[in-house]
């Protein structure tokens, strides 16, 4: 019913790209969710071609009852931000969907370049659970209810997003 | 359809192959009733599947959601395991639709439910509705707006 992203994209959010482009594209993904490792080359693409006109944030939106290790890699990648390198975290997760067992995923947070002690440590943090649950809730709120789901300046992108047409109305949007 | 402050009217069905739920029986809770087209469709058990994420942010208001629909104890039975549901799936199955008649949201036509939401009180009187276009999933963002409201007027 909702399609308005609430709240706004802010601080607490992870960011990719110029803020104050023109372009802000928001999307709630699930780590193990095939169509949000899908989508991943798609925004890959948006984002090379766009360049500094968008900005990209990420939101958890971990199906945990469809999806027995969504939760485990949303709490990797929190857990991966302390150290700052959420995003290396969440390109190794979308390139390696099927490796997310704990043994995995700690395997990637060595990969690229964490402290796997407090690696692991950070991964039982309240902090990193309490981000996943909010960012869960805003995403219920916004009108969210499948994965991936894509805001837009905003508003709930209803359309395809393969073979190209997400880029195409980004495009769009810039005219 | 039913609209707010309608009592809702009481309903006893199968909830498994071998037991019943009565609305009755969770009077004291809030209960959410989610009508719905059929299981399996795709559509379907996304909105099934939302929900069965969202019950958490559902019990912290004391909701409890019921899904309805047409379909047969067998039918429920199966889709609830291969959804890994944790919330009771009603087969309005015999005499046919007969609680969504009553609660005016049955699809002659298609012989379903159609796709409807409703949020009843503690004391089982309808506060909110709202009907979806079969095609689409309503999502969960009315009722927490519903369920909040309820909290604010309990206050």
């Amino acid at each position: 019913m909702s399609n308005q992203l609430k709240p706004a994209v802010d601080g607490q959010d992870h960011s990719q790209g110029a803020q104050g482009a023109p372009l802000v594209l928001v999307e709630y993904g699930d780590y193990q969710c095939s169509y949000c490792g899908e989508a991943y080359p798609a925004i890959k693409a948006a984002q090379q071609e766009l360049g500094d006109k968008l900005q990209f944030v990420f939101r958890n939106f971990p199906l945990a009852e469809a999806h027995p290790n969504a939760q485990q890699a949303a709490l990797a990648a929190e857990a991966a931000a302390q150290q700052g390198k959420f995003w290396e975290m969440h390109d190794a997760l979308y390139e390696h969907q099927n490796q997310l067992d704990s043994a995995q995923l700690a395997q990637h947070a060595q990969q690229v370049g964490l402290d796997v002690d407090q690696f692991k440590s950070d991964l039982q943090a309240k902090a990193g659970a309490d981000k996943v649950e909010a960012d869960f809730e805003s995403g219920v709120r916004s009108g969210v209810n499948g994965t991936p789901a894509f805001f837009v300046n905003g508003q709930l992108y209803n359309g395809n997003w393969q073979d190209g047409e997400l880029l195409s109305f980004l495009q769009s949007q810039l005219q | 359809m039913l609209e707010a402050n309608t009592p809702a009217p009481d309903f006893e069905l199968n909830s498994t192959p071998d037991q019943t739920l009565a609305l009755h029986d969770l009077q004291g809770k809030r209960v959410i009733l989610a009508f719905y087209p059929a299981d399996w469709s795709p559509v379907c058990g996304d909105q099934m599947s939302l929900y069965n994420e969202t019950n958490k942010l559902f019990s912290k208001h004391n909701a409890q959601v019921i899904g309805i629909s047409v379909d047969s104890k067998w039918s429920h039975l199966a889709f609830s395991k291969d959804r890994n549901l944790h919330f009771p799936l009603l087969a309005d199955f015999e005499p046919k639709g007969a609680v969504a008649q009553q609660y005016g949201v049955y699809d002659e036509k298609t012989g379903e439910a159609k796709r409807a939401l409703f949020v009843l009180d503690e004391k089982g009187v309808i506060q909110w509705s709202y009907l979806s276009p079969a095609g689409i999933n309503p999502g969960a963002d009315g009722i927490l707006e519903a369920l909040e409201e309820l909290d604010k007027s309990n206050s």
